[in-house]
């Protein structure tokens, strides 16, 4: 799933500070399973942010809301009856989801209430990693099921580099070198016979190389 | 494929084919654009090497960069080893700057993926690694031979370059995955290797010997990297924070046996030891003399192993 982190409150205030009617509008999705923008923390924004400008005299109007998801439409125009009542809003979904809010309502002002990071798993709660990068064109299959695009910090098809040290990518001591992963990995599967044969340049037109990215399901589309 | 093989006008070449121990050394550029440290750094050297690397913003420190650095030794009638990283260029860029070296006659090429920018002095930059070191062997090897471009462009002129890159024996996860990844460098189109700086004799040995059992040795020129050590500070400084560096103690305690002021001395000692120690060993083509701000120690070292005067080779 998608992983984010909730924005600091201080950069929250700073945007939302000159408006007066805020909308808070968390999703259910993957950003309420990272615990960054889900109804709890949305609640704890709303609150946060009552607190601050109660205390700093100004009496703004905080409500706050929950989608099911903001990436789907009939979700995302649930806001239409209510969106009029608000200046400003701040979603708490990821990137895309924040954007599909600013799709549906043209002249709204959106904020986006989280960092969105990156496509990740839950090694154990609040602690998540990274496992790919979407480029459009998996190649897990050759590599052991272990991506060297998303965990080697030099995306390199042909890796380790000179750096590896002890397992460890020379970026940090605590970084995992992605392709002692994969060489262990192959090692353990008993396909390191494959190890040496030059994987050529990747074509990355299906990853954000290529521009704009777009899924057209024919079968889907009725 | 071989270093034997594909023969191009490349002096460092030649020097191999002809079964001599070929040495070469490098000048790092300087972090402005006073043109002139390159050369000098290039006097101090250049009667005693073959060829003359230019590192290409090593350690990812923005530096004078290292295409016009080759330049400007080619036009001093020297012979340069562009060292060329992966990371800051797509292949676009890459190739055109292949294609650049190779119209001023630069016939030498060391294909690295490059440090993490991470260590440099814009650690917030983006990076490319749109190619890695293989994928870069691999594209000048095409380049020269087959005189294409990776999108299929066909062209004449080619690149005339003896293709190298880099090997590290003493990285991780083990010296079988390191001979391993050379196997595929050869694979791809290497035809010399400068190795990572050696310090750890016995892995080295290793490695040479899994080499030469596979018959690596043939296809690829091993240039042995040699580093001294100015001082104990320096062996620990390597020992401790470079990645990928294998200082055993030994050579720690090797200095510390003499006084302070005679360190310097003592580095250039364990260096000609290590030389004469390596010339030994079955596979080993020469020496790559890695003396970090120290350039003008290079003569010394050539001398002291014997390998002075360079031997003189048609064309070079």
């Amino acid at each position: 799933m998608i992983r984010a982190v909730g924005k600091p409150l201080e950069e929250i205030i700073h945007m939302v500070q000159d408006f007066d009617k805020i909308l808070l509008a968390g999703c259910d999705g993957c950003v309420t399973v990272c615990e960054a923008g889900g109804l709890k923390e949305t609640k704890v924004l709303g609150s946060a942010l009552r607190l601050h400008f109660t205390q700093a005299g100004q009496n703004k109007v905080i409500d706050e809301t929950t989608l099911t998801r903001q990436c789907d439409k009939e979700y995302v125009g649930l806001l239409r009856d209510t969106i009029d009542n608000y200046d400003v809003v701040v979603s708490l979904a990821c990137g895309a989801g924040a954007q599909f809010v600013v799709d549906m309502y043209k002249d709204k002002v959106v904020f986006p209430g989280v960092d969105t990071c990156f496509i990740g798993v839950t090694e154990e709660r609040g602690w998540y990693t990274e496992r790919c990068q979407a480029c459009g064109r998996c190649i897990l299959a050759d590599t052991g099921g272990i991506c060297p695009i998303a965990r080697c910090s030099k995306r390199m098809l042909n890796g380790p580099c000179g750096g590896s040290e002890a397992g460890k990518c020379e970026v940090s001591p605590e970084m995992p070198c992605g392709w002692q992963l994969i060489y262990d990995r192959l090692k353990t599967l008993g396909q390191l016979d494959r190890f040496e044969n030059p994987v050529d340049p990747k074509d990355w037109t299906s990853s954000r190389d290529g521009g704009i990215r777009k899924i057209m399901r024919e079968d889907l589309r009725i | 494929m071989s270093y034997m093989e594909f023969s191009t006008p490349s002096k460092l070449q030649k020097i191999l084919q002809a079964g001599h121990f070929a040495v070469t050394s490098e000048v790092g550029p300087p972090r402005s654009a006073d043109g002139k440290v390159i050369e000098e750094k290039a006097h101090l050297i250049k009667d005693y090497v073959d060829g003359i690397n230019v590192t290409d913003n090593q350690t990812s420190v923005c530096r004078l960069c290292s295409l016009a650095s080759c330049i400007r030794l080619k036009l001093m009638g020297l012979e340069p080893v562009l060292q060329m990283v992966t990371r800051d260029r797509n292949r676009i860029a890459l190739q055109s700057d292949i294609l650049g070296a190779a119209s001023f006659g630069i016939n030498n090429i060391l294909c690295l993926t490059g440090d993490h920018q991470h260590f440099g002095d814009h650690a917030n930059c983006v990076n490319v690694f749109d190619l890695d070191s293989i994928q870069l062997i691999q594209t000048v090897r095409m380049m020269r031979d087959e005189g294409r471009l990776i999108g299929g462009h066909e062209f004449q002129a080619k690149p005339q370059m003896f293709i190298g890159a880099a090997a590290n024996p003493f990285a991780g996860p083990n010296v079988e995955l390191r001979l391993a990844r050379l196997a595929k460098k050869a694979n791809a189109g290497v035809q010399f290797i400068q190795t990572q700086c050696i310090y750890n004799m016995d892995i080295m040995r290793t490695f040479m010997k899994m080499m030469v059992d596979r018959g690596l040795h043939e296809k690829v020129a091993i240039l042995a990297g040699i580093t001294p050590m100015k001082n104990v500070g320096m062996a620990r400084y390597m020992q401790k924070r470079v990645p990928g560096i294998d200082v055993p103690e030994e050579v720690v305690e090797r200095l510390k046996g003499v006084p302070k002021e005679k360190q310097p001395e003592e580095g250039i000692n364990i260096a000609v030891d290590q030389i004469e120690e390596l010339k030994e060993m079955e596979g080993i083509r020469g020496f790559h003399i890695m003396a970090i701000e120290w350039e003008e120690k290079v003569p010394e070292i050539v001398e002291r192993t014997g390998l002075y005067p360079r031997p003189k080779v048609n064309g070079g």
